[in-house]
């Protein structure tokens, strides 16, 4: 997204090896059988929102400007509801694609910064990592520390019902034994 | 009696806690048992797949592997839940690298996977397991003025579930008809609430959530049902920025199926949890 609109790709902005490795995750195998159809663009919900619509995320993804597609916003604004997927006509799991490059934009720390979605990601992450199970109300607050903390006024009305209801568990939730799921997660690092 | 292996996920003991008072009562009302997973942990959501795909993995596969030790069939009522257990389950069979690696994170805290678990959504068990003829001789009170907008959103149905169409559905459609609701066609039954998104970008999530209550309006619904604890949220909570932000009314309570069989059942509100909706229970259709 430099300088808006106007950038010209180069042969420079091209990792060659980057359609690659994307196709040998989990899910990017048919990557190469895209047509181009827009089907995943336009069942979408959010394709209105994204600065990039799926399709041209693959198209760009394939011709390897890695660049261009991990510091998009398309892969976040991917909500997982896999409609792209079942309805894809050459059977491109289109989600898990997602998947594979907001892992990569993680990895590589190029996603859009100051963008919620991978914080809260993050956030979630290191919470079920510490204490096995995850707290909603504690992680939104965080969220909310960590990128916009005047969101918390506009949150309220909202937290005060959900009080009032008994929907919001104020305490950190945790599995009996937290060091299991960490025995599990370092174990997985070392081989 | 029947039990199942209840995993009720993060969500049900906070923001979802009348689907689980609901779950609970309609599952005891039919004589099914819900034995909760000794120590469950969080399934991970989408937020941990788009960190770390094999830890996500094993994350679920701990749940599954305490399952199966146990021999019943898994219940997960929360579409995200739902979602992230199966999808570990195909990943591990069709990825044995990865498989390989998950068995390596479970074996340090002592635990095996053979990939046995069944997971099952509630919404599948009680139309083909128990049937909608059993359902039907449990009515005392049919919901006769309701006019249900059967809403399925994504996960329940897509890509893993097996006992629904993932486009257009029909499960929840019977189940409420069988309660004795008129159940509205509602073509937007499949389609996205958001997700976790109407919590990290809400003008985004709003505009989609004000898009299903206007079309499940349109319909003329009274009311709606959902299968997810993050679809009753984002339906529910931001009626009110809606209203402001499109500057037109589209409220309508938000309920848990489960809410709507308990009632049909002769259960009381409280029992399923209706208070604790913000559109309770008085603006819903009057009992016949």
């Amino acid at each position: 997204m430099r300088n808006g609109t106007t950038h010209c790709r180069y042969a420079e902005d091209v990792n060659p090896a980057f359609p690659a490795e994307i196709m040998a995750k989990p899910g990017g195998e048919a990557l190469r059988d895209c047509i181009q159809c827009g089907t995943c663009s336009g069942a979408c919900p959010m394709s209105v929102h994204m600065d990039l619509t799926p399709r041209r995320v693959i198209a760009l993804t394939r011709a390897g400007l890695e660049r261009d597609v991990l510091e998009s916003a398309t892969p976040w604004l991917c909500a997982s509801c896999y409609e792209c997927q079942v309805r894809c006509p050459r059977d491109i799991k289109v989600t898990e694609v997602m998947y594979a490059l907001k892992r990569r934009a993680i990895e590589k720390g190029m996603y859009p910064k100051r963008f919620p979605i991978p914080v809260l990601a993050k956030a979630f992450y290191n919470m079920v990592a510490t204490h096995g199970r995850n707290s909603e109300s504690r992680l939104l607050i965080e969220l909310a520390f960590r990128t916009n903390p005047f969101s918390l006024l506009k949150m309220a009305p909202i937290g005060i019902k959900l009080l009032r209801t008994g929907r919001m568990a104020l305490g950190q939730d945790h599995t009996k034994n937290p060091k299991e799921i960490k025995a599990i997660l370092d174990a997985m690092e070392e081989s | 009696m029947t039990a199942y292996a209840y995993y009720p996920g993060c969500s049900l003991s906070g923001l979802g806690k009348p689907y689980d008072e609901s779950l609970r009562a309609v599952f005891g009302h039919l004589g099914l048992g819900l034995e909760e997973i000794p120590d469950w942990n969080c399934c991970g959501a989408t937020s941990y797949m788009s960190v770390s795909e094999d830890k996500a993995v094993a994350l679920a596969a701990r749940n599954l592997a305490i399952a199966e030790k146990r021999g019943a069939e898994v219940v997960a009522p929360c579409a995200a839940c739902f979602l992230v257990l199966t999808k570990a389950q195909h990943m591990m069979a069709e990825y044995p690298a990865l498989a390989a690696k998950v068995h390596t994170g479970l074996r340090a805290a002592g635990l095996t996977y053979e990939g046995r678990a069944v997971v099952r959504h509630p919404l599948d068990i009680l139309v083909n397991d128990v049937g909608l003829d059993a359902i039907r001789a449990k009515v005392t009170r049919p919901l006769a003025g309701y006019r249900v907008a059967p809403y399925y959103g994504c996960q329940v149905v897509r890509p893993y579930g097996t006992f629904d169409d993932p486009l257009r559905p029909q499960t929840l459609d019977r189940l409420m008809a069988a309660v004795g609701a008129h159940v509205v066609d509602y073509p937007l039954k499949a389609h996205c609430c958001g997700g976790s998104l109407t919590g990290t970008m809400e003008e985004i999530g709003v505009r989609l959530n004000f898009l299903l209550l206007k079309e499940a309006k349109a319909r003329t619904a009274n009311v709606l049902a959902t299968v997810c604890p993050l679809c009753q949220y984002n339906l529910e909570a931001y009626q009110g920025k809606m209203r402001h932000t499109f500057n037109e009314d589209v409220s309508l309570p938000i309920v848990y199926f489960t809410q709507l069989l308990g009632l049909a059942f002769g259960l009381s509100p409280a029992s399923v949890g209706l208070q604790r909706n913000f559109v309770t229970a008085e603006p819903l259709p009057a009992m016949a």
